[in-house]
């Protein structure tokens, strides 16, 4: 695939539930390959949504959504997903969970355990393997989680809110990791949240959304380029592009009744 | 809510049932009654004493048709959860006559089974079966339903397929369900042995059992010796009931909340 074009392609998009309100208006977006995207806007306003369309979960009602080419579920095999939670089967070890996407797909035992141990080790978990979820922390769950999506070697990584639960350090530092891994092994990837520095130390696009129905407001460009360190996140510009992303996202939420 | 001690859950249960006792000997000796009506604790448990052989044979006999019933219902009611779990439409069309079946009195329904079952132990059985088939399959069906969506996308996302989705999600997930369903099972697999015993065994010309003992005992108005089968049956409960709260423990204290340890 040539390095220009889009991986994930939304034309003149509608969603909208039965016959009930629209929660996606005419959604024109291109992202390419390499994109690290972020959207973010007021709760409600269809941000979520976007992702599960493009994972093939739910269909939409107007328009044209293309990933690499294809209908999104024909897409699946290289998209990876990471939801809010860690998502993990309580019942299995984390090792038994980082293998389940490659055990769904009948590899091998073999090649499913060394590849799941690898992915484990990367985010930093080769030890805890044996580890049932609940002996983990949250941090550590979420690892699992990320560990568990990269088996499959993903051409895009989607994250819905994935550190939204976390405390901010633990969210700063697995930031930190997101495009360490990302360095090491590139994907695109289209990320949900709520937090405006973390879309800002991660993206170099961010969407700002505004809702009732859910429409694209602004975009706005982080040209930081990667590998981004900690201390960017104490340099003026880096403040300048929070408070810019933060004014656009004002214009978008509804105004407080005083 | 805050832990109790482990020491003082066997001390309160222990004083609650004392105080009890006391309370019986208090009414016993205030009321009047007479020893066939209302037999001390000391009366019951030498009677006991004397027919042990006869209730260790009858409990014994009790035990299996409570076994077979309860493993019956353990089996079908799995299978018929997960075929209620899987199919929208079988579901419709299954779960109200399973309502109806459960709505059903067993005492209406045990001319029919002896008819049918013939008496003794396979009328037994299916007593003890229709008893406890339905709290598994309930628990079930709700367990295999109420799965994590967010799995379930998960799951949909990897192209999984129905039967994996099934078989490694949705069981897995259904199986603290399942074990509470068996948990009901487990007190109610006795009950439906004793009163198949009493409505069949009697049928069958008395073959033995519990449920016979009750017959027996109480045409012979040996009352403390029915005090003795109460008690004897109450043990026989507490076993099947132990015995799943094993299983319990065994299947979930790895992964699942309701083990939670305070070592970590």
């Amino acid at each position: 695939m040539a390095a220009d074009a889009p991986i994930v392609k939304f034309s003149s998009l509608q969603k909208r539930y039965g016959g009930g309100p629209v929660i996606l208006e005419n959604i024109s977006l291109s992202v390419a390959a390499g994109d690290f995207i972020t959207f973010i806007g007021p709760s409600g306003c269809g941000k979520s949504t976007i992702l599960k369309l493009v994972s093939g979960l739910s269909p939409w009602t107007q328009g044209e959504l293309a990933v690499a080419g294809l209908k999104p579920r024909q897409a699946r095999d290289r998209q990876a997903f990471i939801f809010q939670d860690a998502t993990l089967l309580p019942w299995l070890t984390a090792q038994q969970n980082a293998e389940l996407p490659l055990r769904l797909r009948g590899r091998p035992a073999a090649e499913r355990a060394a590849r799941a141990r690898a992915m484990l080790e990367l985010v930093g978990l080769g030890q805890v393997g044996s580890y049932f979820p609940r002996q983990l922390s949250g941090g550590m769950k979420m690892r699992v989680s990320i560990a568990r999506a990269l088996t499959l070697s993903p051409q895009l990584l989607l994250l819905d809110e994935p550190f939204g639960a976390l405390d901010e350090m633990t969210r700063n530092r697995l930031n930190e990791e997101l495009l360490a891994l990302r360095a090491a092994s590139p994907f695109t990837a289209m990320f949900v949240t709520h937090s405006v520095s973390e879309a800002v130390f991660l993206s170099n696009r961010i969407v700002v959304m505004a809702g009732g129905p859910g429409r694209v407001h602004a975009e706005v460009g982080v040209d930081f380029g990667y590998p981004r360190r900690p201390e960017l996140r104490e340099r003026a510009e880096f403040q300048a592009k929070v408070n810019e992303v933060s004014r656009r996202l004002h214009e978008v939420e509804e105004p407080v009744v005083a | 809510m805050r832990k109790l001690p482990p020491l003082m859950l066997w001390l309160l249960p222990a004083a609650s049932g004392l105080l009890f006792v006391a309370l019986w000997y208090v009414i016993r000796s205030t009321s009047g009654l007479q020893s066939w009506i209302l037999p001390t604790p000391a009366e019951i448990v030498a009677a006991a004493w004397k027919e042990r052989a006869a209730l260790a044979a009858a409990a014994g006999q009790t035990a299996v048709g409570a076994l077979a019933g309860f493993l019956l219902a353990g089996a079908l009611g799995f299978l018929m959860a997960v075929a209620l779990g899987v199919s929208r439409a079988l579901r419709a069309s299954l779960y109200p006559w399973l309502l109806v079946l459960q709505m059903t009195p067993v005492i209406v329904l045990t001319p029919i089974i002896v008819l049918w079952a013939g008496p003794g132990l396979p009328g037994i059985v299916t007593i003890t079966w229709l008893i406890s088939f339905f709290p598994i399959v309930a628990n079930t069906t709700q367990g295999l339903l109420s799965t994590d969506m967010n799995l379930v996308a998960l799951f949909r996302m990897c192209n999984a397929s129905r039967g994996q989705e099934m078989r490694l999600l949705r069981v897995p997930a259904a199986l603290p369900y399942y074990l509470a369903g068996l948990r009901i099972a487990a007190t109610l697999a006795p009950i439906g042995a004793i009163f198949g015993e009493y409505m069949v065994g009697n049928a069958a010309g008395g073959t033995g059992g519990l449920g016979f003992l009750v017959y027996r005992y109480n045409t012979q108005i040996k009352i403390p010796a029915l005090f003795a089968t109460a008690l004897t049956s109450c043990l026989l409960g507490f076993i099947f009931v132990a015995a799943v709260a094993w299983l319990n423990r065994a299947l979930l204290y790895k992964w699942h909340d309701s083990f939670e340890r305070h070592d970590h």
